[in-house]
């Protein structure tokens, strides 16, 4: 096979663009369309800071490294969520990464810092341990991007995980969350806008993205989400995928193009408080539907309490590895607030 | 040429040399999700394996939905 730019021996083919590359032209080929993704949903001003949510997979190491290559300003945030041997693997991927280039990663570490890991505060719940690992992150994230007045949170969603979402909204129609299944949230009401650069880009590009920028991610699933829905409607996809070349993309872009706007909140439904207009947490100053916001309600339930301490440890050379107690930010304005994405 | 693959990781033989598709063939895999690692370097479909090749086989799929649906998942 060659190259499709340039004839020299290829090392990827991408049968959806019926096309092979070598690797300078596919790591071009990976930041050209983060860029397109970047321009075409307005997702990032150049001079915008912005926090990238890592986990030490594959997908949010390339996203980091892919918007530092474009020139953008981004730290990293590395949540610890206590499931033993994988969290602490995720996060030396992740400490090494931002060590070996220079990069400021901030850490917060569920069972340290607040006093509950995943798989016990999902049974204290009643949540599947991917339902309280979620919200957990949402919640982490939004509070570091307020604390640190980053412009935006990215995170390293691909094409095949938003296909995949897509199929199982679809699957069972649930208009609410369709509504919302954009490659840009925009800031509002106490939340920092969230971005989505890699959804033009399929999950085996970003693997092969690491490998030829040798970036050492961790391989291994999480031991939570093994057999969850979500990775069989993947398989599921991948088998169309193999028969029909490209149909995930013309699935997911179809969506974007001439269907999200379909499932967006009417103006009486927003009239009618029925989207969720909220208020302010009481106990961390976040965003809520009620008194208290759901994160704050699993760490009650999970025997858990906010950190009350202001910093961990900071590197000599300037990069930092922190954990700050939330901090009470009073919420925009005090007018109606958007739900919190369960 | 001998073969690892994860999740859960093991190794298997084949006799070369073999198409990097028709190895993914014999193993049942979809070339949509994984990659092939020959020598720390990515090999395409169509390149030849040969019988003293050490070959990776890397699942792509992992991660969940961050809660964007009810069978909701993790961060990628």
């Amino acid at each position: 096979m060659k190259c499709r730019v340039c004839r020299e021996p290829a090392v990827i083919d991408i049968r959806r663009h019926n096309a092979n590359f070598c690797i300078d032209h596919f790591l071009r080929l990976c930041r050209d369309q983060v860029a397109k993704a970047i321009d075409k949903h307005d997702m990032l001003g150049p001079d915008d800071r912005v926090l990238v949510a890592v986990s030490g997979g594959k997908d949010s190491l390339a996203l980091w490294d892919i918007l530092i290559e474009l020139g953008y300003e981004v730290d990293g945030l590395y949540l610890g969520l206590g499931i033993g041997d994988y969290s602490e693997s995720s996060e030396g991927y992740a400490r090494r990464f931002a060590e070996e280039r220079g990069l400021r990663l901030e850490v917060v570490d569920l069972p340290d810092d607040y006093g509950f890991n995943v798989p016990d505060g999902a049974r204290a719940a009643r949540r599947v341990p991917c339902s309280a690992c979620g919200m957990s992150k949402r919640h982490l994230f939004d509070d570091a991007a307020r604390r640190g007045g980053y412009d935006a949170v990215a995170t390293g969603h691909n094409l095949d995980d938003e296909a995949a979402v897509l199929f199982g909204n679809v699957l069972r129609w649930q208009d609410d969350y369709l509504g919302r299944q954009r490659p840009v949230l925009p800031a509002g009401a106490g939340f920092p806008k969230k971005v989505k650069p890699l959804v033009r880009l399929g999950e085996r590009e970003m693997a092969a993205y690491c490998v030829l920028r040798e970036i050492d991610y961790v391989v291994e699933e999480c031991p939570m989400a093994l057999g969850n829905k979500h990775l069989g409607y993947k398989e599921a996809l991948n088998t169309i995928e193999e028969q029909s070349p490209g149909a995930k993309e013309a699935f997911y872009s179809g969506f974007l193009s001439r269907a999200v706007d379909r499932f967006a909140p009417t103006a009486e439904q927003l009239a009618d408080g029925s989207s969720a207009t909220i208020g302010v947490c009481t106990q961390c100053g976040a965003p809520a539907g009620g008194e208290v916001c759901a994160f704050c309600r699993l760490l009650e339930r999970a025997g858990g309490s906010h950190p009350d301490r202001t910093s961990r440890s900071d590197y000599e050379d300037g990069r930092v590895a922190v954990t700050l107690s939330p901090t009470r930010l009073p919420m925009a304005d005090g007018g109606p607030l958007t739900e919190e994405v369960p | 040429m001998q073969v690892e693959l994860r999740n859960p990781t093991r190794t298997v033989e084949f006799d070369g040399p073999m198409a990097v598709t028709a190895l993914l063939a014999r193993l049942s895999l979809n070339r949509e999700s994984v990659l092939v690692i020959r020598d720390g370097t990515l090999v395409p479909g169509d390149a030849m394996l040969a019988d003293s090749d050490q070959v990776e086989i890397r699942s792509v799929i992992s991660g969940g939905t961050d809660g964007q649906c009810r069978s909701s998942g993790s961060t990628p």
